[in-house]
């Protein structure tokens, strides 16, 4: 910082301009999102209906909430899709990686085609996938006409399975994404180490089991946070491909807390699953950014 | 990032080779798939959808469905067509993805070259605002919003993705200023450059890379956002809330092909910036905020 001896309105301007360039920011991220969400968590311990109010009733909603049997099936949802997803986009975003790595002519065409589907609206995505999954029209049918008569998938119509499209879907959308994640990871590993590891006599299998995915482990831990957030995030997802039907089937936290605040009028248990979801992720993040941080310094 | 371009030193066996190619073209035809579906039922009449096969090219190419989804189908109660909710969606977006990325760039410069005491509290709270879920702000922004006038207007939406964007531009910035060396601009403070002059004449001519980064994800972001806009659109929908209003519309014969040409619509300017821009991402991304 500037170290004058007297200083003028001048020099102490410029002592203040940094902070007062970074107050506006400061001031509308403690409002708009740690004021909101102290706002949401009072909420949540209301008797508000259509429009909030300040009725004290405390841990009534989470009580309510967790009785509710549409938000059981939001639970269990999010936990079937987020394991499904955080697993195969895992799986199949390192197999594409490690597959790219092997001097593949056209690596070129092939990265982008992976990766393109993590540009679109997952309403895009929802609305390509539902038509596609359709049985009148979509998959089901082109089989039926290419010959194979008994074919049969009408996952989407199936209470028990609509769930795992919006695997499908979901996975189809951000696995390139992961992809990239995991060979930016394997091109920072030094060859030397692959090399020493190569005339030891160690296999391919071993090579990538023993040395490469444990080298991985940022890679890993970085794919799972960012997988975690957008599954318990999901919302534009559901809304497209299912509209969180068939029935309730597929519900999910962020579809139960929409309807319930704003179309069945049920705002403190509404922000009572907010402050769940919030709390849900809180417990991965905060980890993550904190280690992430404190390794910066 | 220098070692982006060197491949593995594993070397494979030929019917392995073959293996990892097939499955590698296998895996491109399934991320191809749904777009080859919308794009060639897009271009058909109707009845070659409900009556055909969906894999097949169309026997007769029409645009119909393109000139209907833009300009003459039912969005709502209106038969406007999606291109009010186009114009929408830009009017939001440029504004937004402007000022947001204004803003972060300067907070990235404050954070890393003025730091002071507290400077790493007030990034972290920046930072962990950007995972929160949304969910958490619905109620809140919904009463400040009509509060201030706002609901329901293309302002209150670009108010709304300017505040839970600066947390990520100010991430990008602050970790990509980061490594830019101090002792050029405390040379420059001694030279007599003041704090606007030292971020102008050089800072930002070197931010191209992470500028970069910050425009396509905050346009990627807001305009693909469906929650906010569905939410708090009004009368002033984004395109994505109209696109859902189109597709789940429950009147009337569902117009598949119109549907399509709708999503490709809504999905072009995303796919655009990524075609254009989409290397530069990668390389932006790696150069700043994976190495911090």
């Amino acid at each position: 910082m500037s170290a004058s001896t007297a200083p003028d309105f001048r020099t102490r301007l410029q002592d203040w301009l940094p902070k007062l360039v970074l107050a506006p920011s400061f001031a509308v991220t403690i409002l708009f999102v740690y004021g909101f969400i102290g706002f949401t968590v009072v909420l949540s311990f209301t008797g508000s209906k259509m429009l909030p109010s300040f009725k004290w009733v405390g841990w009534e909603n989470y009580a309510k909430l967790w009785a509710l049997p549409a938000w059981n099936t939001a639970i269990v949802n999010i936990a079937i899709f987020a394991s499904l997803y955080i697993v195969i986009c895992t799986l199949v975003g390192l197999m594409l990686a490690i597959f790219l790595d092997q001097k593949i002519r056209g690596e070129g065409v092939l990265r982008p085609i992976y990766l393109y589907p993590m540009a679109l609206s997952f309403i895009v995505t929802g609305t390509a996938w539902k038509w596609f999954l359709d049985p009148g029209i979509g998959l089901e049918r082109v089989m039926h006409l290419w010959g194979w008569e008994s074919f049969s998938f009408t996952w989407i119509k199936d209470g028990d399975m609509a769930i795992y499209t919006i695997v499908i879907a979901a996975v189809w959308q951000t696995s390139g994404f992961v992809m990239a994640m995991f060979l930016a990871g394997l091109r920072g590993i030094d060859n030397e180490i692959l090399k020493a590891a190569q005339i030891d006599g160690a296999s391919n299998w071993q090579l990538y089991r023993r040395i490469v995915i444990p080298l991985l482990r940022p890679a890993f831990l970085s794919a799972f946070v960012i997988l975690s957030h957008l599954a318990i995030k999901s919302y534009d997802l559901v809304v497209a491909l299912t509209g969180g039907g068939p029935g309730r089937a597929t519900e999910m936290p962020a579809t139960f807390m929409y309807s319930y605040t704003f179309t069945r009028n049920q705002m403190g248990i509404g922000a009572s699953s907010a402050v769940i979801m919030l709390m849900t992720i809180a417990a991965i993040m905060v980890p993550y950014l904190y280690a992430e941080l404190k390794e910066k310094k | 990032m220098s070692a982006v371009t060197q491949d593995t030193a594993v070397s494979t066996g030929r019917a392995m080779r073959v293996l990892i190619y097939l499955l590698l073209v296998l895996f491109a035809l399934f991320y191809l798939l749904p777009l080859y579906v919308m794009g060639i039922n897009s271009v058909k009449p109707l009845s070659e959808i409900t009556g055909g096969n969906m894999m097949a090219l169309p026997q007769v190419w029409t645009l119909d469905p393109w000139r209907s989804a833009w300009s003459t189908a039912q969005i709502g109660v209106e038969p406007t067509g999606l291109k009010p909710y186009f114009l929408n969606s830009i009017l939001m977006v440029v504004p937004a993805v402007a000022i947001s990325t204004i803003v972060g760039a300067l907070n990235g410069y404050v954070l890393t070259k003025w730091r002071f005491r507290g400077d790493s509290w007030v990034f972290g709270l920046m930072l962990f605002s950007c995972f929160i879920p949304f969910q958490i702000v619905l109620i809140p922004m919904a009463v400040v919003l009509g509060k201030l006038g706002l609901a329901g207007s293309v302002p209150g939406l670009v108010l709304v993705h300017v505040v839970y964007g600066i947390g990520f531009t100010t991430l990008y910035f602050r970790n990509y200023y980061a490594a830019f060396p101090t002792e050029l601009v405390r040379a420059a403070q001694i030279d007599g450059a003041g704090f606007f002059q030292i971020f102008w004449r050089i800072l930002l001519p070197v931010s191209g890379p992470i500028a970069v980064v910050s425009v396509i994800w905050q346009f990627t972001n807001i305009w693909n956002d469906f929650l906010f806009g569905a939410s708090f659109g009004g009368t002033s929908q984004p395109m994505t809330v109209a696109l859902n209003n189109l597709v789940q519309s429950s009147t009337g014969v569902k117009e598949y092909n119109v549907h399509f040409a709708g999503a490709i619509l809504a999905a072009l300017p995303t796919l655009f910036v990524y075609i254009v821009a989409g290397r530069y991402f990668v390389r932006g991304l790696m150069a700043g905020s994976v190495k911090g």
